[in-house]
């Protein structure tokens, strides 16, 4: 016993100036030593032995030149009962290199190499010099957004604790770390055998000054579209993917439903499109390939909930196609599941919800919607068909104007429809017997999220006694929870609000005026406590079910 | 079918205290017991029609509701065995089971219930309601004080016979107006309602005269509490007093006579779930929202 004690006690200051390798053994043999006597190590020495082993394995990797630094001095002076604060020691007094040799240590030991305290002080002043240089950069604060540029993640995020960056335009470190996953993103897309040229996924940058409490948000322009930025050929990017951004980023395809079965037409001609490449697998290299594209999806336009789970939907079911399924069948498969979630999420989904909306809807009623809801739109229609007696009053609001294309689609099947805008809507609201309202995503706490101005109608529903029907399909549950309209949100381009009347645009150079501020907001969102009943296809819930169906969903899969 | 309705209103006649639903889903269990049919699809059918017609001779909501639920726990089983008669069985079986749980309900509820009356405690009630009934009954067994106020409850004077009955157990009770909610409001401490019927978004239907008692209550802060048992959950959802459907507002012989509804008054009222506190069921006491949680859980 006594003898391993004194070999354990000179074998730890030799371990201290001993080359890498040599370590190695004689840590192994320390601990094989320890188990045969049956000696437990304690709890200092098992963690040397593990800090001993890290640096074995940074010593292999670092490349550094073996340095004179050998605070072998302090080593030897304190007793080496435990190693952590040897090496804080080691750290601060590193600068004074002493060499010292070790008359002590009996074993033969190889300075070539370096030493595992010197590797152990450097990574220790690496570790410090960060720290300090993240402060510095802390400090001089948050600098003005437009010229910040940064591109939102995909909102497939699995930490629950972490902010998505989207919501973190005003923080710098925040924007560096996305340019940084943008520029691997697109290396990473790219096979070992293509020959790159290296095309960047663009950053689009802000746009215009921003109103401080949605400073946090990204800004775009309408003029300055993602495209404009790209060289032809993309080859990181599919052309339907391109196309598709384009049309999101001017507003040709709007609503979200539109967007959604949109992105899955674009994912389906990627997948037919797409050829593994060898030594790959193609349920992991076709996850890769996609990434890239969502991030410039999302540059393009923040990506919705609904598509954020067409996407969750869509990978799911890539990494789980068997990998013995060969090239074709593996397409084909995944071509079906994209047609069935398709048809069941969307199409039959708004076939169920009519089904128990007309339920609601009785004759002599005075209908009430706002902005163009493709899903309460087709809800009208077949109530209509199924020659139920309505009239219809549409409600609209600047910049959009999205109720005229509803009251276009209304009045071609010949409906009965009153158009009025948003200002309106208290003086009409005594004549109106019901509120259906559509949704761009409903929130786990039970909130609406949609069109910036239905919480306004929801809210003076309330005060006129007036129930308020949400209709939604489950596919556009999210897990995600908020209180208030500002934590996240669109900002829209702010341009949209000038109005040229007579030739007349007295906003033209609003951007010269320092104390003027454009703001257009896309969402917000409506509390639980206005609306009185929503509407899936799973049937007639309460606003404050909806955790209860996302259980159910969770359940499922 | 005759011979059902028959069974059933002699059922409620001989024992003035079970509640309308038992009565209907006794009913049921002595029409599958003779029921003659060869196939399960056809024991459905005949099933469903029964409930129809028990539906048409007493038109509460509990008893439509019962129904349902008895028949869907009765097919919760798997019924993959081929003989009928196996089947028959086990759905008989089953059958009993039902009526034996809720049979223990009202009990239950009342258990859940009393504690929450405290000594020297002034109840509101509305018309007549055994459960209510029942938990006044184990509130005074445990010795506890408290006086009731009850409503006259036009137009069939209901809250007499609750009267009645409350003096019987010699517990202090005032008749007053249905007109005298408003007044009495402030004296009371706590409102105490039946259902009969809890509907998906957590709200009632109950005699009329109950949603303008949950609209006092409220404005006075007292809080509205609602017992009734789980078979009375039913899977519909009215928005307002209009979109409660016709068949639950008229008693059912008014529905076969009557040539213009619009000159009839409805017997029951719709009280929306934002005016109720809490509801004591035999599955636990709940808060309103919580009402969808649990319909989800029965009939899923």
């Amino acid at each position: 016993m006594a003898d391993s004690e004194g070999n354990e006690r000179s074998k730890q200051t030799a371990i201290i100036n001993h080359a890498a390798d040599e370590g190695d053994e004689k840590s192994l043999a320390e601990i094989q030593k320890a188990k045969n006597e049956g000696k437990e190590l304690t709890k200092e020495e098992k963690l040397r032995l593990r800090k001993e082993k890290k640096q074995q394995k940074k010593g292999k990797k670092d490349d550094k030149g073996p340095t004179e630094k050998a605070p072998v001095k302090e080593k030897t002076a304190n007793p080496p009962a435990s190693s952590q604060p040897v090496t804080q020691n080691a750290a601060q007094k590193a600068p004074s290199a002493v060499s010292v040799p070790v008359s002590e240590s009996t074993a033969p030991t190889d300075k070539s190499a370096k030493s595992k305290a010197e590797l152990k002080a450097e990574r220790r002043a690496r570790q410090e010099a960060e720290r300090a240089s993240k402060q510095a950069k802390k400090e001089p604060g948050s600098q003005a957004p437009s010229s910040k540029s940064k591109a939102p993640p995909s909102e497939l995020q699995p930490a629950v604790k972490r902010l998505p960056e989207h919501i973190q335009v005003d923080d710098p470190a925040v924007v560096r770390k996305l340019a940084k996953k943008l520029e691997r993103q697109q290396k990473s897309g790219q096979g070992t055998s293509l020959n790159v040229s290296r095309v960047k996924i663009p950053l689009r940058s802000d746009y215009g000054y921003k109103v401080s409490l949605f400073s946090h948000l990204h800004q775009y322009s309408r003029k300055a579209p993602l495209t404009q930025q790209i060289s032809i050929p993309a080859t990181v990017i599919h052309p339907s993917i391109v196309r598709l951004g384009l049309q999101y980023s001017q507003g040709i395809v709007a609503g979200s439903n539109a967007r959604s079965v949109a992105l899955l037409h674009a994912f389906k001609q990627v997948i037919q499109d797409y050829s593994t490449p060898p030594n790959e697998e193609l349920a992991r290299d076709l996850v890769n390939k996609l990434k890239p594209y969502i991030s410039f999806l999302n540059q393009c336009r923040p990506l919705s909930a609904s598509m954020g789970n067409a996407i969750k939907y869509i990978k799911k079911e890539i990494s789980n196609i068997p990998s013995q399924y060969k090239e074709e069948e593996a397409k084909k498969k995944l071509l079906s599941c994209v047609d069935s979630y398709v048809n069941e999420k969307i199409t039959l989904a708004a076939k169920g919800i009519s089904k128990y909306a007309i339920d609601k809807i009785s004759d002599g009623d005075v209908i009430l919607v706002y902005g163009c809801s493709s899903l309460v739109n087709h809800i009208l229609c077949e109530a209509f068909e199924k020659q139920r007696k309505f009239r219809v009053i549409v409600v609209d609001s600047r910049p959009r104007l999205e109720g005229r294309e509803a009251l276009r689609r209304l009045v071609n099947r010949g409906i009965r429809c009153t158009y009025v805008l948003i200002s309106a809507v208290s003086y009409v609201l005594p004549e109106v017997s019901k509120v259906f309202l559509g949704a761009h995503a409903l929130l786990a706490n039970g909130y609406v999220m949609s069109r910036v101005g239905t919480s306004q109608i929801a809210l003076v529903a309330k005060a006129y006694n007036v129930p308020v029907l949400v209709c939604c399909e489950t596919y556009k549950f999210c897990e995600r929870v908020q209180t208030d309209s500002f934590v996240s949100n669109e900002l829209d381009d702010p341009d949209d609000l000038i109005v040229t009347r007579k030739g007349k645009t007295h906003l033209a150079d609003w951007q010269s005026e320092t104390s003027l501020g454009l703001l257009n907001l896309v969402y917000d969102v409506t509390p639980p406590d206005f609306v009185d009943l929503v509407i899936t296809e799973l049937g007639m819930i309460p606003c404050t079910s909806v955790p209860v169906v996302l259980r159910v969903k969770n359940v499922d899969q | 079918m005759n011979k059902l309705v028959e069974y059933f209103r002699t059922q409620m006649s001989q024992d003035p205290d079970v509640a309308s639903a038992v009565a209907a889903i006794r009913s049921l269990l002595e029409f599958l017991k003779r029921d003659q049919s060869e196939t399960i699809l056809g024991l459905r059918e005949n099933l469903t029609k029964a409930i129809g017609r028990l539906q048409e001779a007493d038109s509460s909501v509990a008893v439509s509701s019962g129904g349902e639920l008895f028949l869907r726990f009765i097919s919760l089983t798997s019924l993959e065995n081929p003989d009928l008669s196996q089947c028959r069985n086990m759905m008989i079986e089953r059958g009993e089971l039902f009526l034996k749980k809720i049979s223990l309900s009202r009990g239950k509820v009342a258990k859940l219930c009393h504690t929450f009356i405290k000594d020297g405690a002034k109840i509101l009630t509305h018309s007549s309601s055994r459960v209510v009934l029942k938990v006044l009954e184990s509130a005074a067994a445990d010795k506890k004080r408290f006086t009731v106020y009850v409503t006259e409850s036009q137009p069939d004077s209901a809250g007499k016979h609750m009267a009645d009955k409350l003096r019987k157990l010699n517990i202090p009770v005032t008749i007053v107006l249905d007109a005298a909610v408003g007044y009495i409001m402030e004296k009371v401490d706590m409102v105490i309602v039946g259902a009969e019927g809890v509907v998906e978004s957590g709200g009632i239907i109950n005699k009329i005269g109950t949603y303008q008692m949950a609209v006092c209550s409220k404005a006075h802060n007292k809080p509205f509490y609602v017992v009734a048992e789980s078979f009375k959950f039913v899977r519909l959802y009215p928005l307002n007093q209009q979109d409660v459907p016709h068949r639950f507002k008229y008693k059912a012989d008014t529905l076969k006579t009557a040539e213009d509804l619009n000159q009839e008054h409805p017997i029951i009222d719709y009280t929306p779930p934002s005016l109720i506190t809490l509801l004591f069921t035999d599955l636990g006491v709940l808060t309103p929202s919580a009402v969808s949680d649990e319909l989800i859980k029965l009939y899923l």
